[in-house]
């Protein structure tokens, strides 16, 4: 399974790219895995507000439905469009082309409250 | 949640199952494949090429002796006492209160009767069987004996026919062919639950692995391939197909679950003939309707539907469409909605997303060799 190490993580399989004051967050290799075939993915649009560890989305796969949560609070700033065209982007490419929204956080310390990829390794162990 | 004391039980298949990376979930007591490369990719396999699922979990029960024909024929709504020899027959059996106990395949086999059951009713069938079995009936349990494999899709014949001979050829749908004795019994029928051609196959279990083996053979490596459960359910939903558990069950009869054409009113007797007279003198409430949905959401089970706001049924089956690029989605709802037309609205995840009442079959491209039905009502 594909963990980068430059990534942030929540139990919750998402991963978090901080790139000064912005997060960019899309769901995990394991996440995309476990769903399987995701066939629609509902994003808010950009300027909506999100909370941390509240949902801002959700995810549709053959078999099951998934909430997506923020992994920190903020204004969603840009929105991955390409997942209306193509949401297996997010089986085949969760930690690129499979990416959803990216935010501008309020409080960037509330990143301190993420999983490194050692904690996260940890989370995923527990289900194994 | 599945609760079990008791391992699960694994089919003769499984080393090929994790041979070809399957993904395993424990389902009615038995460890399945749920998928190996992903339900989309299997699920236009079996539409454009060939797929092969293993089905063993499937139940099966032979009934025997001078009463077999003419109880099996009191069990079950279809016809299944005056069919010929080598004809297979999709019925419901039902309670007294036209309840649909379970869905089921019955092969009529000289003077016996073999039934495929839902694995998750085994148990429950063979009790129901065998607590209203007269004397001159012997109820045989061949569940772990047995093995069972489907091969779907346009190019299942071609297979079929390499391993088994072209005799499979002229099998019309839902005929069968039986032969072999002992371990190399062998049971093919033109059956399936995809929409596509194909064909089901029993065998004995010491026998199974090598039967695996060769129609995996048989097939073009680049074309055949094994089919999870996944996508055993994403075919069958387009196809409109009951799936028990879901869309059927003792809460529901066969009139308006839109599979009339299997309960014979004909017949002098059956379990539950007198409560479908009287559903059917007093008219439906309800219906079971397919749904497109006009939106990218997936429709789950449990899913209201509503029109005008008035909740008026409810979602027993959603997934994606994938052959029809569309979520699609069967649903009870109250028979003025019913109309192959109308628009609802079903309720997903705070969304009303607008949906039209289709027929059944949603997905009307298959190779499967469907007759019409020959009653209607």
């Amino acid at each position: 399974m594909n963990l980068p190490k430059d990534l942030r993580y929540t139990k919750e399989h998402e991963w978090v790219r901080v790139k000064g004051a912005e997060a960019e967050v899309g769901v995990t290799d394991y996440a995309q895995g476990e769903l399987g075939d995701v066939v629609f993915v509902e994003l808010p649009q950009v300027g909506a507000r999100v909370a941390q560890m509240k949902s801002f989305g959700t995810i549709d796969a053959v078999k099951t439905v998934g909430d997506l949560f923020a992994p920190v609070s903020g204004e969603v700033v840009a929105v991955n469009t390409d997942l209306k065209d193509d949401p297996s982007l997010v089986n085949q490419s969760p930690y690129e082309k499979g990416w959803m929204i990216r935010i501008k956080m309020t409080n960037p310390a509330e990143t301190d409250a993420l999983l490194d990829v050692n904690a996260y390794e940890k989370v995923l162990g527990a289900h194994a | 949640m599945l609760e079990t004391t008791t391992p699960l039980k694994r089919t003769p298949f499984h080393s090929r199952h994790l041979a070809f990376g399957a993904k395993m979930v424990p389902f009615a007591g038995f460890e399945m494949p749920i998928q190996y490369e992903g339900i989309v990719a299997e699920h236009r396999a079996v539409r454009a090429g060939v797929g092969v699922f293993d089905v063993s979990h499937m139940g099966e029960i032979r009934l025997k002796g001078p009463g077999a024909v003419a109880y099996a024929n009191r069990l079950v709504t279809n016809e299944v006492g005056a069919i010929p020899d080598g004809k297979a027959i999709y019925t419901p059996m039902c309670l007294e209160s036209g309840g649909i106990v379970d869905d089921l395949l019955v092969y009529a086999t000289g003077q016996e009767r073999f039934l495929v059951v839902n694995a998750s009713n085994f148990e429950k069938d063979i009790a129901w069987i065998r607590e209203n079995a007269p004397a001159d009936v012997t109820v045989v349990d061949e569940n772990d004996a047995t093995a069972q494999l489907a091969v779907q899709g346009p190019m299942a014949e071609e297979i079929v026919a390499r391993v088994y001979g072209d005799r499979v050829r002229s099998l019309e749908f839902y005929t069968f062919l039986e032969f072999g004795s002992g371990d190399d019994w062998t049971l093919i029928s033109r059956t399936g639950y995809t929409g596509e051609d194909g064909f089901e196959i029993y065998v004995r279990t010491p026998r199974a692995p090598e039967v695996w083996d060769r129609i995996f053979q048989a097939g073009r490596p680049a074309l055949i391939r094994p089919v999870g459960l996944g996508a055993r359910d994403t075919l069958r939903l387009e196809m409109g197909y009951c799936l028990y558990g879901n869309d059927i069950d003792e809460s529901t009869n066969p009139l308006e679950a839109g599979i009339a054409w299997t309960v014979r009113m004909d017949k002098p007797e059956f379990h539950g003939k007198a409560a479908l007279a009287q559903v059917r003198a007093s008219g439906l409430g309800r219906k079971l309707v397919g749904l497109i949905l006009d939106a990218d959401r997936i429709a789950r089970k449990g899913c209201e539907v509503t029109h005008q706001d008035s909740v008026i049924g409810v979602v027993t089956s959603g997934s994606m469409g994938i052959s029809i690029g569309k979520p699609v989605a069967m649903a009870y709802v109250t028979s003025e909605h019913a109309a192959a037309g109308t628009r609802l609205d079903v309720r997903t995840r705070g969304h009303e997303t607008p949906a039209l009442v289709v027929p059944r079959p949603m997905y009307r491209m298959g190779s499967v060799r469907a007759p019409k039905p020959r009653r209607t009502e």
